[in-house]
């Protein structure tokens, strides 16, 4: 073992190296692809905000949510009800209004979802989100039922940036820097929160429920706190998803929403901060591509994702990780 | 002075009557063990004083308040901690993590969102400090899972210490390592215990170690106290050496 420094640093040279290369591609992603390209990595960074905050309760809390579809679907009809009844424009007005609604959601679950734990945890959250979505399609009068509601584009920064006549690229240039800026601001929010003494308390509870009471974590506060914070995450990414759909409709509120959430953290590997983010945009592409390719692409990409699984039960990340640990291995001398 | 008192504590699951009417006091300052066979209702009496269950009838007065209805949250605040005798630690989290935790949460910053954990001097300080006392030093930065049944043994006793509690409960310390271990790992937590001058309460069913560390004995039987005193005392009663030690009393 090599003598490691009292204090360890933040983040270690790998991930800074990793995070700053990541950063340089995102940057440059508008001005080398084409604007289709650039939607799809744009959808793929609103699904990493999703996973994150997913992935608070899986990885970090020990809490398997099959309901995170409410928190994203609330995220976006809040914005198509504000154009629809008030005919709101402004992003920003959405991103606060959509994280007030999936907080108001994620806080009144949560109360009744974090009394459970295991499979009776996520059977809850499942059941739970699956009164939205009945919600969404049956007050059609309001939702507008299987037809959704359309959603124009934004204007962002406070009207300053009003849409283009070309909606395209609108999306894939001033919507996508606007996506990546509270992408990167979602990671680091989220970093600090699961590095924080909050966050170690919520690994406690993970590991050992009734240690963690007896050191005097407050179990059922923590968990419902996790809850709340993952749920308002998850409803960022619904606010941020619903321009770039132009459409919201109940198929985001139903349960096979929640398991594809599930599925990107699972892909990436839930038991690495990174692997969420890796799972989400990977994912995203696999089916964009799937969906091009064939029309039997649900038969294709669930064929890859069992193979993926199976080789690596880590996900993504924590195969790259140990390959990293496999490459930096001591010598045998 | 009594730290602790429980009047009547009862406590029935089903028909069986595991804590049956006990009166049970606690001096400050004392090492107590406390020892009975298997179903002697041990266990339970510590999870009834800890919190863990609710007590069916009877009363709990800890350091002049009573306790009986408080929740565990309350308990540890008034100052009784507790470790456990399957090992109960964060598997996940690193050896110093797994004190710190305890520090933070002491310390009611568990609450705190927005600062860095690792980066909290006073914190990692006090924690390599509790490691240190326990000898666990090295190990600080392993995962709490790679630790030997030794070492976990006393990291749990060292979380359960890094609460600062006026009580301390001990579930069997030394149970599930060898018998050659057993002797270290209660000196290490005795020095400890007696040193920071914390009162501590020790379940053993290793009457060679009840002999040579308690300075007080309770004995219990099928739910009730069956005699208490001295190790000299105790090793003379002839109930506590027909019921649980199983020879008769040395002449």
């Amino acid at each position: 073992m090599s003598p490691a420094p009292a204090r360890p640093g933040l983040l270690s040279r790998l991930e800074l190296g990793g995070a700053a290369a990541a950063a340089v591609v995102l940057l440059a992603v508008p001005l080398v692809a084409a604007p289709f390209q650039t939607i799809t990595v744009c959808y793929g960074l609103v699904f990493a905000i999703a996973a994150l905050g997913f992935n608070l309760l899986l990885g970090y809390t020990g809490l398997l949510s099959f309901g995170h579809s409410a928190y994203f679907g609330m995220g976006a009809y809040v914005v198509a009800m504000l154009v629809k009844y008030l005919g709101w424009t402004s992003m920003e007005a959405f991103v606060v209004a959509g994280i007030l609604g999936s907080v108001l959601v994620a806080g009144l679950f949560g109360l009744v979802c974090v009394r459970y734990t295991r499979i009776f945890f996520s059977i809850l959250t499942l059941a739970l989100s699956q009164v939205l979505w009945s919600l969404a399609l049956k007050l059609f009068w309001v939702t507008g039922g299987t037809d959704g509601l359309r959603v124009p584009t934004p204007t962002l920064l406070v009207g300053s940036l009003a849409p283009t006549s070309d909606k395209m690229d609108f999306l894939a240039y001033r919507y996508y820097y606007y996506v990546l800026v509270l992408f990167v601001v979602s990671v680091i929010v989220m970093w600090l929160i699961v590095h924080s003494p909050f966050g170690k308390a919520l690994q406690a509870i993970r590991d050992n429920e009734t240690r963690a009471e007896f050191v005097g974590v407050q179990v059922r506060r923590y968990r419902w706190i996790a809850f709340v914070v993952s749920g308002a995450f998850t409803g960022l990414a619904g606010t941020l998803w619903v321009p770039l759909n132009g459409l919201t409709t109940p198929d985001i509120l139903y349960w096979q929403f929640s398991g594809r959430i599930v599925f990107f953290v699972v892909l990436g590997g839930f038991k690495t901060f990174w692997g969420p983010i890796l799972g989400a945009i990977a994912y995203n592409y696999l089916e964009t591509y799937a969906v091009g390719f064939t029309i039997y692409w649900q038969l294709v990409l669930g064929s890859v994702l069992v193979l993926l699984v199976l080789t690596m039960p880590q996900g993504l990340a924590g195969t790259v990780d140990a390959l990293v640990r496999w490459l930096r291995r001591p010598a045998l001398t | 002075m009594n730290l602790l008192e429980t009047r009547r504590l009862t406590k029935a699951f089903g028909a069986n009557r595991a804590v049956d009417g006990v009166d049970f006091t606690v001096r400050a300052g004392e090492l107590l063990a406390l020892i009975g066979s298997n179903g002697a209702g041990k266990t339970t009496l510590v999870n009834l004083i800890s919190g863990l269950v609710g007590a069916d009838s009877g009363t709990i007065v800890f350091d002049g308040q009573n306790v009986t209805h408080q929740s565990i949250h309350e308990r540890i605040e008034a100052g009784i901690a507790r470790s456990f005798q399957l090992v109960n630690l964060f598997d996940q989290l690193s050896v110093r993590d797994n004190v710190a935790l305890t520090i933070f949460a002491r310390q009611g910053k568990t609450r705190h969102l927005w600062a860095v954990a690792d980066r909290d001097g006073a914190v990692a300080d006090e924690a390599m400090q509790v490691l240190r006392q326990f000898g666990l030093e090295p190990r600080a930065r392993m995962a709490a899972a790679g630790l030997s049944q030794g070492e976990r043994k006393l990291l749990d006793v060292a979380v359960a210490y890094a609460l600062r509690p006026k009580l301390l409960f001990l579930d069997e310390p030394t149970s599930g390592v060898s018998t050659r271990e057993k002797a270290p790992i209660m000196d290490v937590v005795t020095s400890v215990v007696r040193q920071e001058q914390i009162t501590a309460v020790v379940i053993e069913h290793d009457m060679d170690i009840v002999f040579t560390y308690s300075d007080r004995i309770v004995a219990m039987h099928q739910g009730g106290i069956l005699a208490e005193g001295s190790p000299d005392e105790i090793r003379r009663n002839e109930a506590v050496t027909t019921t649980l030690i199983g020879s008769p009393p040395p002449s």
